[in-house]
């Protein structure tokens, strides 16, 4: 080997660890970056009083989490369970039963649904989920709301969640090879039954994934929830509540958090609570996906 | 009771051959009568005509793409899975065309085992994959499901390899196991046709013995369908070999006569360069 030829593999090898250790730092440099920005506030409360108090009154000094994490909560497992069921029927649909005509026509909507701004979003919701739950679903359940809810925040949030969900579960279900739905089938299982004996047992770690992907990327969501949430601070169990997730309180106070002592902190330790549930979330999936393929 | 159950279970295929008249016997199981399939793009089956005899090994034979596969899937309905595929012409088993729609499907493909080019066992244990399609028949009864499994497995000569590990994996097994495996799992529903795509082609000479075997032996209670491109394997279990060329049945019958005395000359050449 010339020379020339081993210079070109030394920088390229050198290109190539040095940018995978680039991005392997940029999560590591923003968890420090807002706990650093964040220690002020850590430093006068104690973290349990920060996450489990209610009291939020920054002019007073008192900074209590628990609606924002409350809300932020909510609307992610109301916006779960309105799509997960959907994304996964809808994927074994276009996957098993449909023909490739209509998974070929479908795959260009999902990755527009997938590429249309948040604030898109926000707008329809505004426009039309708001006044639906107000005018209809509040009152055919007997009570009356704004609109700007837990569950208008669900609502745009599980729309917003679709085409990741539906993309991976799409790709699950056609890493499973034909063979063992031929299997299943040629010993006398019906569709149904090769559905649920093959395709969700031998998808069950991908599904979980798409699962895990869908709920962080709804925990994290802020622009289009901010808009149709109703961003009031209360703790309450009807979805028809407005609510204050995390992400909507950053995005609100951001312009106004110099005026206020330890407001900046605050806002940054919301930012680093956010940043830490995401990555506990991430973790719990990839611990599951990894005992399930073990076992 | 149960011994009594089981046997009487066991026995009802062996029993039903007895009730049938020799001229039943004799007439073939499965009559293909203008068989053809298509896609948009082209012609995979040209309007086959094949009469599968019973209780003989029955080898499609032919060059990679000729349609010995999709005849094989065409006759348990797995062509279904394939949308795009358009299917037309008469499959009669024991005198009912399985392509109609009428016909109920699982019950009609348990009476086909099959077996892939590659084992795909089920994504759970060894007892669950061979007590899989009796619990789809509606087999409840416990005692039974185990004497199945054991007996099936002793049949395919697995169950001393696996006796203390039915629960583990059943991806845990070799390759070579997993083919013997979906093989008991395919006998324990019973099945009257066994269609086997190339089964050995994954596997190494001593399980491929193994499987050759195993059809010699079953071959009495069973009709099989094997599909090959391996010339020697045609000549040591056929009954019956059927070459096809381009999604057309070029030459069939007996394979002294039709190995040994090519009547075409794609035959002869496939015959020269297969050698």
């Amino acid at each position: 080997m010339n020379r020339s030829r081993r210079l070109t593999d030394l920088i390229v090898t050198i290109w190539m660890r040095g940018g995978l250790y680039l991005l392997l730092s940029i999560p590591a440099l923003i968890a420090i970056g807002l706990y650093w920005k964040a220690a002020p506030l850590l430093a006068n409360h104690s973290f349990a009083e920060l996450i489990l108090s209610a009291k939020w009154f920054p002019m007073k000094g008192e900074f209590g989490f628990m609606p924002f994490i409350y809300s932020s909560a909510y609307v992610t497992v109301l916006s779960f369970f309105l799509s997960a069921p959907l994304c996964l029927f809808a994927a074994v649909y276009l996957t098993q039963f449909g023909k490739k005509r209509l998974l070929n026509v479908m795959l260009p909507v999902i990755d527009i649904l997938a590429g249309i701004p948040s604030v898109v979003y926000g707008v329809w919701g505004v426009l039309v989920i708001v006044p639906a739950v107000s005018d209809y679903v509040a009152p055919f359940f007997g009570t009356s709301s704004s609109g700007y809810s837990l569950l208008a925040g669900g609502v745009v949030l599980a729309v917003m969640c679709i085409p990741y969900m539906l993309n991976m579960l799409i790709e699950v279900f056609h890493t499973i090879p034909v063979g063992m739905k031929e299997a299943s089938l040629s010993l006398g299982a019906t569709h149904w039954e090769m559905v649920k004996h093959v395709i969700f047992k031998k998808g069950f770690p991908g599904i979980i994934s798409a699962f895990g992907l869908g709920i962080a990327k709804a925990f994290g969501e802020t622009i289009a929830v901010l808009m149709v949430v109703g961003n009031t601070l209360d703790i309450s169990v009807s979805p028809f509540s407005p609510g204050y997730p995390l992400p909507a309180l950053i995005a609100n106070n951001y312009g106004e958090m110099m005026s206020i002592p330890d407001y900046d902190s605050a806002l940054m330790f919301a930012a680093l609570l956010l940043f830490v549930i995401i990555l506990v979330i991430n973790l719990f999936f990839r611990y599951f996906i990894h005992k399930t393929e073990q076992s | 009771m149960f011994t009594e159950k089981l046997f009487k279970q066991t026995n009802a295929y062996t029993k039903s051959k007895l009730k049938m008249s020799k001229a039943d016997i004799e007439k073939p199981i499965i009559q293909i009568k203008g068989l053809s399939v298509k896609t948009h793009e082209g012609e995979i089956l040209k309007s086959i005509n094949l009469d599968i005899p019973r209780n003989k090994i029955v080898v499609l034979l032919g060059p990679s793409g000729c349609g010995k596969t999709t005849l094989l899937k065409s006759l348990n309905r797995l062509t279904d899975l394939h949308k795009e595929l358009i299917v037309g012409g008469e499959v009669l088993i024991d005198g009912k065309d399985i392509l109609k729609a009428s016909q109920d499907l699982p019950i009609m493909r348990q009476k086909m085992g099959l077996l892939s080019q590659r084992p795909f066992p089920l994504p759970v244990s060894i007892y669950k994959n061979v007590s899989y399609g009796l619990k789809l028949k509606g087999v409840r009864n416990k005692k039974l499901i185990a004497h199945s499994v054991e007996s099936n497995l002793k049949r395919v000569g697995l169950w001393d390899e696996v006796k203390d590990r039915l629960n583990n994996p059943a991806n845990s097994l070799s390759i070579g196991q997993q083919q013997r495996l979906c093989l008991a799992r395919g006998l324990a529903v019973k099945p009257t046709i066994i269609l086997a795509d190339e089964p050995t082609s994954a596997l190494d000479p001593i399980s491929t013995k193994t499987i050759e075997n195993l059809f010699k032996e079953l071959k009495e209670h069973y009709t099989i369908i094997l599909v090959t491109h391996v010339l020697r394997q045609a000549v040591r279990l056929a009954d019956h070999v059927v070459f096809m060329y381009y999604g057309d049945i070029i030459e069939q019958g007996h394979p002294d006569d039709i190995l040994k005395n090519p009547q075409t000359e794609i035959l002869k050449k496939y015959l020269i360069d297969g050698n």
